[in-house]
């Protein structure tokens, strides 16, 4: 029998398959298509204490296998998540992780407070909504010039001990691939006491009209993801994996069960898929049964066979 | 996927695609259609051109990769679409006007097809296209090659505009509209670049008086003046 279970600081996973956070919306699309408990978990769309209507002009620009985002975290606030998508939550037989933003320091702890006193509340009641904080560091730092938290080890570190502070719900970092020092950066989590750590958010990137004579975006620049970013995730996650020992969540351009393989391989624990839920509207589904089938084929029991072997 | 029974030229540049299959839809409505893995990335959004109970129609301009590589299908070959997407044309009841520019016409057929008690509007820039199947369905099609065909429109003589178009006409639309006072219903169906197409990842929200709202799925209809059109 094969066995695809992994776990997260206690959180069971019944496979590696994690819908990353903010191409899955908050699972209610997508189960329209397929049963999406078959998913090891999922990360909802990245959330801010205050609803956020996103940015202004063209949020999307096709690249050769990729794709630039621009949504800058359209949504619509801690409280209305908590009130009304956290109940359809309740229901899922699968891993799930909230996605927290903020654009200072307040903002992620308030919001991390208020998760963490719904999910007491919860539990009294004998319910559950979420297992597991997804902390997005990769969000600009407004109050101090809009640089990402993620960029810098130290200022990011603020960021972790103060949300790992006021709550006792598993997290997990999401690290930026723009930061200075992402092994560093990976570490500092570790110390400060991290469940784990996903990698890679978007990479920073750029589209020129050259007729306008302007960037496509009124941002200027733009995330990039897809099947472009994987050999550098892929290159990422085995860096950090092999210098630390909490978990990794290998993400960035996964689109075959064979890549879900080479990430399990350089060192992740479990995997996230964003970008080829656009691709393909099954791709959760269709990629369980391709790693089952692999593992079959090449007779591997269980992912530790193959996990960290390069 | 879907076999593809056949892909044809109906003017220069544009084509009509017929796949074979049963599929579901309302007018206005849109499929995501793609015929490669991974390159192109994105799925393209068309609309429902037309709907039998044994095949579906789309019509399509040639304007980039993911069209390009439609065009080079072939009677037998294979495309994967998902759909029907969207909130398509609200019920309607009384005199409609469908306004279709350029490429806009692709909905219209379906819509002329259901919709009693309609005047058919089509613009042009360069050569008209499709105007047979159009008069086949209805009496009372507006050619127009070149300037404008919403200046045919008397707005007034409507209870509903609907319009599908380059954004420019959509917002001469909505202009319109305000400078005649004109208390019908006017229509327009969006255009925004999409990733998920059912409502996941907020990359073709609109802008309007009440909040942003999905394209593919709160839309692609919206009333006009829901809705803040820029290019
Ligand atoms: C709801 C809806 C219905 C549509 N119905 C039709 C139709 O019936 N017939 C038709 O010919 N066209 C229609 N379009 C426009 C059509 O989707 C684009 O022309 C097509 O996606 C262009 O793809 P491409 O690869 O050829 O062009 P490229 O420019 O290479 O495409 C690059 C990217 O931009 C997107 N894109 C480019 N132009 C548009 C556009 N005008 N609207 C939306 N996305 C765009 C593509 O989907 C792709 O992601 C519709 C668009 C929407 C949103
Ligand atoms: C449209 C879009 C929205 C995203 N929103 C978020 C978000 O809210 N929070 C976050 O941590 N990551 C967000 N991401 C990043 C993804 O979760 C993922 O890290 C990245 O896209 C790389 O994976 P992929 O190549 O498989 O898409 C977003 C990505 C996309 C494409």
């Amino acid at each position: 029998m094969i066995n695809l279970s992994g776990s997260i600081a206690g959180v069971h996973f019944k496979n590696p398959l994690v819908m990353a956070s903010g191409t899955f919306g908050f699972g209610k699309e997508y189960a329209q298509y397929y049963d999406i408990s078959v998913l090891g978990g999922i990360a909802g769309k990245g959330l801010t204490l205050h609803p956020k209507s996103g940015n202004e002009g063209l949020r999307v620009f096709e690249t050769p296998s990729g794709m630039l985002n621009s949504v800058g975290l359209e949504n619509p606030g801690i409280k209305h998540f908590l009130e009304n998508e956290a109940g359809f939550w309740e229901g899922l037989d699968l891993a799930r992780i909230v996605n927290l933003g903020g654009d200072h320091i307040d903002e992620y702890i308030e919001g991390a407070l208020l998760i963490n006193q719904d999910s007491r509340i919860r539990e009294a009641k004998g319910l559950k909504a979420v297992d597991i904080i997804e902390l997005n560091i990769s969000c600009p730092n407004v109050k101090e010039g809009g640089l990402a938290y993620g960029i810098k080890t130290e200022k990011a570190r603020e960021v972790v001990r103060e949300v790992r502070a006021v709550t006792s719900i598993p997290l997990v970092i999401k690290l930026s691939p723009n930061a200075e020092d992402l092994v560093s950066m990976a570490v500092m989590c570790e110390e400060e006491g991290a469940d784990g750590v996903s990698l890679i958010n978007t990479i920073s990137a750029m589209k020129i009209d050259v007729y306008k004579r302007k960037s496509v975006f009124r941002n200027l620049y733009a995330g990039l993801s897809g099947p472009a970013i994987k050999p550098i995730a892929l290159r990422m996650v085995h860096q950090v994996a092999s210098r630390v020992n909490i978990p990794v969540i290998g993400v960035g351009g996964i689109t075959s069960a064979t890549d879900v393989i080479e990430f399990i391989m350089a060192g992740a624990s479990l995997v996230q898929i964003g970008t080829y839920n656009f691709v393909n509207i099954h791709a959760g589904e269709e990629l369980l049964s391709g790693i089952t089938e692999f593992m079959n084929n090449e007779g591997i029991q269980t992912l530790d066979e193959i996990r960290g072997i390069i | 996927m879907a076999e593809i029974m056949s892909n044809i030229q109906v003017s220069p540049g544009v084509f009509r695609i017929k796949i074979s299959g049963k599929y579901e839809g309302r007018i206005g409505q849109f499929y995501m259609l793609r015929g490669s893995r991974i390159d192109p990335l994105l799925s393209r959004p068309l609309s429902i051109f037309d709907l039998k109970d044994h095949y579906i129609e789309f019509l399509y301009q040639v304007v980039g990769e993911g069209t390009h590589l439609f065009a080079s299908l072939k009677r037998g070959d294979s495309l994967n679409l998902v759909g029907p997407l969207g909130n398509g044309f609200p019920d309607i009841e009384g005199r409609t006007a469908l306004v279709g520019g350029g490429i806009g016409i692709a909905p219209l057929y379906f819509a002329a097809k259901q919709l009693r008690d309609t005047d058919i509007y089509l613009g042009f820039r360069e050569e008209a296209c499709l105007v047979t199947d159009f008069n086949s369905i209805s009496s009372n099609v507006r050619i127009k090659v070149g300037g404008s065909i919403l200046d045919e429109v008397v707005f007034e003589d409507y209870d509903h505009i609907l319009v599908c178009g380059p954004t420019g006409m959509l917002k001469a639309a909505k202009q319109k509209q305000v400078e005649q006072d004109y208390h019908g219903n006017v229509y327009v169906s969006v255009e925004n670049k999409m990733a998920c197409g059912i409502g996941a990842c907020l990359v073709c929200s609109v802008k309007g008086p009440e909040g942003t709202k999905r394209a593919c799925v709160e839309g692609p209809v919206f009333l006009a003046k829901e809705v803040d059109l820029d290019d």
